[in-house]
């Protein structure tokens, strides 16, 4: 009776349906990306040169992970700043 | 020339083979020249689901292998005119036949047949690339279950991945009123996450397990709710445009779909 009533109230969020439906989509983005160890330090490496065009940064304590919680996936990246390139800050000067 | 079809799925036990005899049987039924191929080396069942286990003398691998004439390995099943199987082999493994044998077995049989429609076994590996060598279309099936779409979609992508563009869905096993009360996933939930094409819906029916025991077909009986799904699903294939059937709980047919689906 409880569990009737309980279904009656949460229609629309706790069906089994609905929990079946998020781990799925969560399990396929992982499966779908299927994230090698080796492409993500392919990725690392990638950003690493990209990001070292306008900054100079910490590679040593750079992290990129594919972080999952409640309903989202992400790629999360830390990346240490340590200077800046001068020729940004030109371009800062330039359009103030 | 005629079409190439691979039922697949991934999963095992989600009614490949069912399929395959349902949509085969339907499209003999309508008239076309149909051949079924099992390529479930090892385990073979297309032929008891069709009830032509008896007659079988030879298989695929005794014809790949050259052992003996395309022809002699085909059974004629005598319900329609133009309607064969070509059985798997039972004592051999999935390594008897290649992919390139697959391909030119395939391209022979597409030269007589308007269809060739070939029973893909569960699993990824070397019987699922021998299934999928020589056809141009694919089907997946799966059922409402997280196992099983998880299954569909990786299939899905190894599809892609061999360049068999656009696979058509079935849902398999769906209960509708399961999917009212909120406990099993719906036709537009499996659609949105798989972001394929939907070919067909087959209501979970009893009727399915009592055509297997007799090896005939559902799609022939005009009382199975589910055989009436398959032959609909299979005038889609031959290009007819054929609504979903109504499986919505409340809907006229309630009455019919309670008995059928056997709620008191």
């Amino acid at each position: 009776m409880l569990e009737f009533l309980t279904r009656i109230f949460n229609k629309d969020n706790n069906t089994s349906k609905n929990l079946a439906k998020e781990r799925l989509r969560l399990v396929l983005v992982h499966d779908r990306a299927n994230i090698s160890p080796q492409m993500l330090e392919d990725l690392k490496n990638d950003l690493i040169k990209v990001i070292s065009n306008y900054m100079e940064i910490d590679v040593e304590a750079l992290e990129v992970n594919l972080d999952s919680s409640d309903n989202t996936v992400a790629l999360v990246a830390n990346i240490p700043v340590k200077k800046m390139k001068r020729s940004l800050k030109e371009n800062e000067e330039q359009i103030s | 020339m005629g079409e190439v079809i691979v039922i697949t799925s991934g999963k095992g036990g989600v009614g490949k083979t069912t399929t395959t005899a349902n949509i085969g049987t339907g499209l003999a039924s309508l008239n076309k020249k149909v051949v079924l191929v099992d390529t479930d080396i090892g385990l073979r069942n297309l032929d008891v689901v069709m009830g032509l286990e008896n007659r079988i003398v030879y298989d695929i691998v005794d014809v790949v292998t050259g052992n003996c004439k395309l022809r002699q390995a085909l059974i004629k099943d005598r319900r329609f005119d133009g309607f064969y199987l070509l059985p798997a082999a039972q004592t051999k493994d999935k390594n008897s036949v290649s992919e390139d044998q697959m391909r030119d077995l395939c391209n022979q049989l597409q030269q007589e047949f308007d269809y060739v429609i070939i029973d893909c076994p569960a699993g990824i590996e070397q019987g699922f690339k021998n299934a999928i060598a020589g056809a141009e279309k694919a089907i997946v099936v799966t059922t409402p279950e997280v196992s099983a779409v998880r299954d569909a979609d990786r299939i899905i992508g190894l599809l892609e991945a061999a360049e068999i563009r656009d696979p058509l869905l079935i849902i398999n096993r769906l209960r509708p009123h399961m999917v009212k009360r909120g406990d099993m996933m719906g036709i537009d939930d499996m659609i949105d996450i798989l972001a394929i094409e939907l070919l067909g819906v087959i209501p979970d029916d009893e009727t399915i397990v009592i055509s297997t025991n007799r090896g005939e077909p559902a799609v022939l009986d005009k009382d199975s709710l589910a055989g009436q799904a398959y032959l609909n699903t299979t005038r889609r294939i031959t290009g007819e445009n054929v609504p979903l059937l109504n499986l919505e709980v409340d809907g006229l047919i309630f009455g019919k779909l309670k008995k059928m689906i056997g709620i008191k």
